[in-house]
């Protein structure tokens, strides 16, 4: 029998998706159901002098009008659940809806209910607010100097932390060197855009007192607790379903005052009510992503030796703290300033800054891309100074394979690499020699072409839930699963996590399938619901194969021993005498006497006949808490063609080699592989959210904001290296984020190289036409 | 204020009461209960709602549903055949060509009416096809490749139908 275990097989979840038959959350239907539409603020900031919602009230259909006087003393404010400790971190309240300022423009004022969309829709214009609009800043760093808006009145400087990383001494690195390199990074803010808007129904039975939430989640189980808190409901009283979940990108992990209000309104009017986000509503409200404007600074030696980074970073949370805001540019950013390299001398020092924009949190990579992007620019700036070959820098400056597990300057230890392997394998695929060679003549010919490289690191696979703790995170980052055989033999898994197109019904199939000796059909997985499947912490962070997958694991292996001693009981034979072998517990020496998972089950299940003391049943749970992060890697080239007349990029070739551990489903990685590159040319190439001087959102719809189409991107060259990490039992590491990581840096490292004859060492992305093109004009000396 | 409007859906009629300013995308969905067409913006950029309208892909979210009186409408519950696929589902799924699959269903409708007017399109021109319909997952690598191998499939089976 093939192994399923590494084998390419099609995907479990599609036969639904591509006949109409799966279920979103705006699919969930249900009897007298009404429909909730928010009132939001078109002011950035703004002080609300008077509220007036008779008119809507008496609007055809409407069933309720909610204002923020209505709701402030019957439920919390949104929770931030990380709480990074020492870096004075101040959480101002975020109430469900703003009662006296609004401090975004999209700060919700009041939630309409009527029995059609339609209704509730007309009736939000009726809702008549006096507002006193305040002065209001979008931009991170303006907004800490003196004089600058205030948004929370208890922080006079919108420092929300002031973070600090330090490992070796950067300051006597940097004061010796004999080369340093500077420069100013803007890392643009990016709307997730998940093809699928959020979208909650809140059921509440008041005979039973049990409140069903269907919301567009990430993680279910994080949302139960958090609507506990907000709702003041026990947690037990509510039940959390992720259904069908069209993408997430980070966007659908945090608490939202929407999906709690909704609930609120379905437990007052004891009717279902629903709420679905139009596009220009999520590009109002749902978070965004990235926002940091940072001072960057490496060091080093004439020949190459990196010996130290600095930086300063601005890092905008938007109005208020998201739910885990505070951790995405400290723990998952500073923490990674090595990169692939030995670096003895860190220091970075992040301030969280609020402003009056929407909310910043976790976007595909979250804090890891951005730290990828400076450590990359920054390695090849710094060998551009030192005339070397930025490869040759790398190489000379990665750790060793034979170096791991290797603890880099901030204190993380690298659990496995092997980096020049999968620069080798890039460099192999591109034909390096090659290429110099065509962008020579091109160059002769006035043609600007470039080749950009990055050798990137991810931290992923969170856990462990001691280091969660640690750090301040509001939870655990371990999962869970519950193998449960049926007499039959066929399984069904119950898992902690919640995958929204990752592909696990199929991937963690695999898993199981292959330890039973079974075909994939014989294991369904189930995931998603909080009433069935056991505390998890969700689908982010490139963790679930890694942790959650490891639990499916770990329980399968379960399963199968207590099996074996059910199977050595019913041959008559010692246990020890028992081998696993195709399909089947055998004697050895004896192979045809054997049972296989199918006829054990039904042993167990009917329980006729157990072995003393052995409980009925065939099923086990597993809790895994990895001991520590996983850390993929690869090596990511791309090269481009620049119009010097307009400014236009063209990507000729990318190529990816990604090292994520043994694929269990290799067409599934490449996949993941495939969107994650995309989405990081888009950030490196066209998507920014742009606020004018009002800190009102330029790019608030699809027809301004960039979302990557078929005809702008490229083919991309897909290979991998496979070196296992030594901290989950599968050896599996993530690949979620691991193309998003790379890409953007790789796209404008590309871009300053095909440029380097005019001198241009930086070019902040996105790279537009416009961007390049004046770049391209300034350093003719021109005046564009 | 609402009208009667007689739709035909996948072979089948249906009357139903609608506002003259309903979306055709909000009948199928709301009235219908077609749920799988889906709605991804509200500037008709993403192509999420997109079904076919006497076999030309129109994206439902710009249609009034009063207007789409008397055209035969497709929408993704009406390609398969019972059990059987529809080649640019079989291929979607053999390609890999989803991961969420919230604009699925959009991206095969466009792409059945663009094959029948390009049995045998090159990459580019499959990626200029389906520009009005907008995936965040899949980085549109694999979308081209199941389009492409329909594309095949539907040409033998045309073939073999000639023959």
């Amino acid at each position: 029998m093939a192994t399923l275990f590494g084998s390419g097989i099609k995907r479990r979840e599609d036969p639904r998706l591509i006949t109409g038959q799966a279920t979103y959350v705006d699919d969930v239907k249900l009897p007298r159901l009404a429909y909730a539409v928010f009132a939001r603020s078109p002011y950035a900031h703004a002080k609300i002098a008077r509220i007036d919602v008779s008119a809507a009230r008496q609007a055809p259909g409407v069933l309720a009008v909610y204002t923020g006087a209505d709701v402030k003393d019957r439920l919390v404010p949104v929770p931030c659940a990380w709480n990074v400790p020492n870096c004075d971190l101040k959480i101002p309240a975020h109430p469900l809806l703003a009662h006296d300022r609004v401090r975004y423009a999209g700060d919700a004022v009041a939630m309409v209910i009527a029995e059609t969309r339609a209704q509730a829709r007309d009736a939000v214009d009726l809702v008549d607010v006096d507002y006193e609009p305040l002065r209001a800043t979008a931009d991170p760093e303006k907004a800490t100097q003196p004089g600058a808006a205030r948004l929370h009145e208890e922080i006079p400087d919108n420092i929300g932390f002031t973070w600090v990383v330090s490992g070796g001494d950067a300051e006597a690195a940097f004061q010796g060197a004999e080369v340093a390199v500077s420069q100013r990074i803007v890392q643009q803010r990016l709307l997730p855009t998940a093809m699928e808007p959020r979208a909650a129904v809140a059921q509440y039975n008041r005979g039973s007192g049990q409140l069903t939430l269907w919301a567009t989640s990430q993680n279910p189980h994080i949302h139960r607790f958090l609507c506990s808190v907000m709702l003041k409901l026990p947690e037990h009283r509510i039940r959390v379903i992720a259904p069908e979940v069209g993408g997430g990108f980070g966007s659908k992990i945090p608490a939202y005052p929407d999906e709690a209000l909704v609930s609120f309104a379905a437990m007052e009017l004891g009717i279902p009510v629903k709420w679905t986000e139009d596009r220009s509503e999520n590009y109002k409200v749902t978070i965004h992503g990235r926002d940091h404007i940072e001072y960057v600074e490496m060091c080093g030696t004439r020949d190459g030796t990196i010996t130290g980074i600095r930086t300063k970073v601005y890092a905008g949370l938007g109005a208020y703290a998201s739910t885990a805001a505070p951790g995405i540019p400290t723990i998952l950013h500073g923490l990674v300033y090595s990169g692939s390299y030995m670096i003895p001398n860190i220091h970075g020092t992040i301030y969280g800054v609020y402003t009056n924009g929407t909310p910043v949190d976790a976007y595909r990579g979250a804090g890891r891309p951005e730290a990828a992007y400076l450590i990359e620019r920054l390695v090849d700036i710094f060998a551009r100074k030192i005339g070397m070959d930025p490869i040759e820098v790398r190489r000379k400056n990665f750790i060793p394979k034979d170096q791991f597990p290797y603890t880099v300057a901030t204190g993380l230890i690298y659990d496995s690499g092997n980096y020049e392997a999968a620069l080798d394998k890039a460099l192999g695929l591109l034909d390096l020699k090659a290429f110099r060679a065509e962008q020579a003549r091109a160059r002769k010919e006035g043609r600007y072409l470039g080749m950009g490289l990055v050798s990137y690191i991810e931290i992923c696979g969170l856990g462990p839930s001691q280091v969660a703790g640690a750090v301040g995170f509001g939870g655990g980052l371990y999962d869970s699963a519950i193998v449960r055989v049926y007499p039959t033999g066929v399984v069904k898994v119950y898992i902690g996590a919640s995958p929204h197109g990752q592909g696990e019904e199929t991937t963690f199939a695999q898993i199981v399938a292959h330890e039973f000796g079974y075909p994939v059909e014989n294991v369904e997985i189930i995931h998603g619901d909080t009433d069935n499947t056991p505390q998890g912490w969700g689908t982010y962070g490139s963790r679930t194969t890694a942790v959650c997958g490891s639990a499916v694991k770990v329980a399968a292996l379960r399963v199968k021993e207590k099996a074996k001693l059910l199977a050595a009981h019913l041959l008559e034979a010692n246990e020890a005498d028992l081998e696993w072998k195709d399909d089947a517990f055998r004697v050895k020496g004896s192979p045809d006497k054997a049972k296989g998972m199918a006829e054990l089950a039904l042993m167990a299940n009917v329980a006729w006949n157990m072995p003393p003391g052995m409980e009925p049943g065939l099923e086990a749970t597993a809790f895994f808490d990895p001991t520590n992060f996983v850390y993929p890697f690869g090596t990511h080239i791309c090269t481009v063609e620049v119009d010097e007349q307009t400014g236009q990029v063209k990507i000729l070739r990318y190529i990816a080699v990604d090292d994520c551990g043994p694929p269990i489903n290799p067409m599934i990685v490449d996949g993941q592989i495939h969107g994650g590159v995309i989405q990081g040319i888009g950030e490196g190439l066209q998507e920014i959210a742009v606020y004018d001087e009002e800190a009102q959102l330029v790019t608030g719809t699809m027809m301004d904001y960039a979302v990557p189409k078929a005809s702008q991107m490229p083919h991309i060259e897909v290979a991998h290296t496979i070196t296992p990490s030594p901290v989950n039992p599968l050896g599996v590491k993530g690949c979620g984020e691991a193309g998003t990581i790379a890409s953007a840096a790789c796209l404008v490292n590309a871009v300053c190289d095909a440029l380097a004859p005019l001198g241009i060492t930086h070019i902040d992305k996105p790279l537009t036409p416009a961007r390049v093109w004046a770049a391209i004009q300034k350093a003719k000396g021109a005046t564009p | 204020m609402e009208r009667p409007v007689t739709l035909n859906i996948n072979g089948r009629n249906h009357t139903v009461q609608v506002e003259p300013r309903a979306l055709l995308v909000h009948v199928l969905r709301d009235t219908l209960n077609l749920t799988g067409t889906h709605v991804g913006c509200d500037t008709s950029q993403c192509g999420a709602c997109t079904v076919l309208v006497d076999g030309q892909a129109v994206k439902s979210c710009t249609a009034l549903a009063v207007q789409a009186e008397g055209t035969r409408i497709t929408t993704i519950e009406g390609l398969a055949r019972g059990d059987t696929l529809h080649p640019l589902q079989m291929a979607f799924w053999e390609k890999h060509g989803l991961q969420c699959g919230f604009c699925t269903p959009g991206m095969i409708l466009t792409a059945m009416d663009f094959l029948a007017q390009n049995p045998d399109p090159t990459d580019e021109e499959i990626r200029h096809a389906i520009e009005g319909n907008l995936c965040r997952c899949t980085g549109y690598q694999n979308i081209v490749a199941a389009i492409k191998s329909a594309a095949a499939t539907l040409r033998a089976g045309n073939a073999g139908a000639a023959a």
